[in-house]
C-alpha cells in the first residue's frame, strides 16, 4: 500500500511541474508589459524599468522560473497590485470560508447524491427511481448561480428564515451550500445510480441471491463495497467542480473566499493574485484526486499491483 | 428471383447504422421530445430577428421600467425597457451558439488526438495524455477564467475557453475505444490486406468512437451552455448590452425585489435548454450505449 502510494506520488510530478510551468508562463501570455501593469498606468519609464529589475523580468526565463518556484515554495506569491498586500496574506484570510464551503457542500451532497443513486437503482423503474432521477436531470440542468438567486429570494429576503450574505455563522452556510451542492448531489445520484444497476446485474449478485440471501444483505455486503469503486472516483473529480462551483456562488452571495478574490482580481488585472489562485485551486484538485487514487487502493486491492 | 431480390435489398435497408439507431432511440420517449425541443429552438434562434417582437437592445420604453408581463410584453419590462421576450429570443442564438461551436470544436480536436493517442500508443500517445492530465488539473470553469484573463473578456473568447476545457474529455473518450477497438479481429484483417494506418484510424476506427462521441457531444452542450452563462453571469463573457442570458441574471440581481420577472425568465430559458440538451444525450445514450443493452 505504501509502495503504491509512493508510486502515485511521483507520478504526479510531471503533471504538477507542468501545471508550474504553465501559471508561470500565464503572466507573459498577458497582453502588455507585466512591469508596466505593475507600475501603474502614471509610471515614467524609469519607475517601469525600476520595477521590471524588481520583479526579475529582465531575466531570462529559465531564470525567472526558478525565482518563481523557489517564491511560491517558501508561500511567497509577490505583492497583489491593487492592495499592495503580500498575496499569500490576501488568500491565507479568504481560505477558510472557501474551504468550509467547499466541505459542507460536499458532505450533504455526497451523502443525499448516493441515497438516491442507490434508492433509484433498487426501485429501478418504478415510482421512486422516476422521481429521484427526474430530480437528478434537473439539477444538473440549473445553473447554480440562478439557483442560488432564487434560494436567496425565497428563505432569506420572503420568508427571513435565513439570512443573505456574509459568512459570521454556521446559519449563513446553508443557502450558498445548498447552492453549490445540488449539482454535485445530483451528479453523484447519476453515477450511482448506474454503477449500482450494472453491479446488480452481475453473475456474483445472482449466486448471492440463488443461494437464498436476504435482499437487504445482497445489496449492503455484496453490490455496495464493488459499486462504490467507481462512485470514489466521481466523488474526487466532484471536488474539482465544487472549487470552480464556489467562484459563482461566491459572487451570488458575496460570500468572503477565494472565488470572489478571483474574480475580484480578474476584473482589476491583478496578476500576482490571479496566478497564485489559479495554482493553488489547481494544486488543491491534484491533491483530492492523488487522495481519491490512494483510498482506491484501499477499497479494490487488484489495482495496487498494476 | 424477383422477390428474393426485394427481401434481401429489405433486409439492407433495416441494416444501415442509420436505421439501426433510429429503431432505438425512438424507443427513448423522453429523449426524442428532448430532441424536437432542441430542434425548435434552433429554428427560434435562426429566427429570432424575425419573430422578436421588439428590438432587443435598441428599443427603451421608458414609461414602463420593470414592468411586469403583460399583453405587450409577455415576459415583462427589464431595467432599462427593455422587452423581456425579445432579449431571450435573441438571446438563444448566443447560448446555441456558444454551446455548440465551443463544443465542436473541442470534439474535433479531442477526437482527433485521442484516435491518434490511442492508435498509436507510445511516445505520441504519453505526451497528449500529459496534456490532458494537466488540462484536467484545473477545474473547468477556472481554466476558462484564466484563458478569459490572458484574451480578453467577451463572448468569443468564451467559446474559445469553454472549447479548450472540452478537449481533454473528448481525447480520453476517443482513446479508450480506440484502444478496445484496435485489439479486435477486424483491424487486424484489415491491415493484413495492406491498409494504411490512416486509412484504418479513418475508415475502421473512427466509425467505431462516433456513438461515444456522440453522446458525449450532448450531454457536454448543456455543460458548456451553463459555463458560458456562468462567465457572462461573473462579468467576463458577453459585454452589455448584448442580450446573453447569464448578463441578463447578472443584471436582474440589483432589482430582484421588485421586478423578479427579470431573473425568472432567463433562468427559466437556461435551464429549459440545458434540460433538453441533457434529456437528449441521456436518451441517446440509452439508444447507443452497448454496455447497456443487457439490462
Amino acid at each position: 500500500m505504501l509502495q503504491y502510494t509512493v508510486k502515485r506520488l511521483f507520478g504526479l510530478l510531471p503533471t504538477l511541474f507542468l501545471v508550474g510551468v504553465l501559471v508561470f508562463l500565464f503572466v507573459h501570455l498577458l497582453p502588455g508589459d507585466p512591469a508596466r501593469l505593475a507600475a501603474g498606468p502614471d509610471a515614467t519609464p524609469e519607475t517601469v524599468a525600476l520595477v521590471r529589475h524588481d520583479l526579475g523580468l529582465d531575466q531570462s526565463l529559465p531564470r525567472q522560473f526558478v525565482r518563481f518556484v523557489t517564491g511560491v515554495l517558501h508561500w511567497d506569491f509577490g505583492r497583489s497590485l491593487s492592495t499592495k498586500r503580500p498575496v499569500s496574506v490576501e488568500i491565507g484570510s479568504r481560505f477558510m470560508p472557501t474551504f468550509w464551503l467547499t466541505v459542507w457542500s460536499m458532505a450533504w451532497s455526497v451523502t443525499l447524491g448516493m441515497t438516491i443513486g442507490i434508492v433509484s437503482a433498487v426501485w429501478r423503474n418504478r415510482w421512486p427511481d422516476r422521481l429521484g432521477m427526474t430530480i437528478a436531470v434537473s439539477g444538473i440542468s440549473f445553473p447554480a448561480f440562478a439557483l442560488g438567486m432564487v434560494l436567496m429570494q425565497v428563505f432569506a429576503v420572503d420568508l427571513g428564515w435565513l439570512p443573505t450574505i456574509g459568512d459570521d455563522t454556521w446559519l449563513h452556510y446553508i443557502l450558498p451550500s445548498l447552492t453549490l451542492g445540488a449539482a454535485v448531489a445530483a451528479i453523484m445520484a447519476r453515477f450511482t445510480r448506474s454503477s449500482f444497476v450494472e453491479i446488480l446485474g452481475d453473475d456474483f449478485i445472482r449466486t448471492a441471491r440463488a443461494k437464498g440471501l436476504d435482499e437487504r444483505q445482497v445489496i449492503w455486503r455484496h453490490a455496495m463495497r464493488n459499486a462504490l469503486i467507481p462512485v470514489v472516483t466521481m466523488m474526487g473529480l466532484q471536488f474539482g467542480f465544487l472549487l470552480g462551483g464556489s467562484i459563482v456562488v461566491e459572487k451570488v452571495f458575496n460570500w468572503p473566499g477565494l472565488g470572489r478574490l478571483l474574480v475580484d482580481a480578474v476584473d482589476m488585472r491583478d496578476y500576482p493574485v490571479i496566478q497564485a489562485l489559479v495554482l493553488l485551486f489547481s494544486l488543491e484538485f491534484i491533491v483530492i484526486n492523488l487522495v481519491v487514487d490512494v483510498l482506491y487502493g484501499f477499497i479494490n486491492p487488484t489495482i495496487r499491483y498494476r | 428471383m424477383n422477390d428474393r431480390a426485394t427481401l434481401v435489398a429489405d433486409v439492407e435497408v433495416i441494416r444501415t447504422p442509420w436505421n439501426e439507431f433510429w429503431r432505438k432511440f425512438k424507443r427513448q420517449k423522453i429523449g426524442v421530445v428532448a430532441g424536437i425541443f432542441v430542434v425548435v429552438l434552433v429554428a427560434i434562434a435562426i429566427a429570432a430577428p424575425w419573430i422578436a417582437p421588439y428590438d432587443a437592445e435598441n428599443y427603451f420604453d421608458y414609461d414602463q421600467l420593470n414592468a411586469a408581463p403583460s399583453m405587450a410584453h409577455w415576459f415583462g419590462v427589464d431595467a432599462l425597457g427593455r422587452d423581456i421576450l425579445s432579449r431571450i429570443l435573441m438571446g438563444a442564438r448566443i447560448s446555441l451558439a456558444a454551446g455548440f461551436v465551443s463544443v465542436a470544436a473541442g470534439a474535433v480536436v479531442g477526437t482527433l488526438l485521442g484516435l491518434v493517442a490511442g492508435y498509436y500508443e507510445g511516445w505520441a500517445d504519453r505526451i497528449i495524455m500529459r496534456i490532458a492530465d494537466v488540462l484536467f488539473a484545473f477545474p473547468g470553469i477556472l481554466l476558462a477564467i484564466g484563458i478569459v484573463a490572458i484574451l480578453g473578456g467577451g463572448e468569443a473568447n468564451v467559446i474559445v475557453a469553454v472549447a479548450i476545457f472540452s478537449i481533454p474529455t473528448f481525447a480520453r473518450l476517443a482513446r479508450g475505444t480506440t484502444l478496445g477497438l484496435k485489439r479486435l479481429t477486424f483491424v487486424e484483417a484489415v491491415r493484413s490486406i495492406g491498409a494504411t494506418n490512416w486509412t484504418i484510424i479513418s475508415r475502421h476506427i473512427f466509425p467505431g468512437t462516433v456513438p461515444a462521441v456522440i453522446v458525449y457531444f450532448s450531454l457536454r452542450i448543456g455543460t458548456s451552455i451553463i459555463t458560458a452563462a456562468s462567465l457572462s453571469f461573473l462579468g467576463m463573457g458577453a459585454q452589455p448590452p448584448t442580450p446573453e442570458w447569464g448578463a441578463m441574471l447578472d443584471a436582474a440581481r440589483a432589482d430582484m425585489l421588485t421586478a423578479p420577472h427579470e431573473a425568472i425568465f432567463p433562468a427559466l430559458a437556461i435551464f429549459a435548454t440545458v434540460l433538453a440538451f441533457n434529456l437528449l444525450g441521456d436518451g441517446l445514450r440509452d439508444a447507443l450505449d452497448p454496455r447497456l443493452d443487457r439490462r
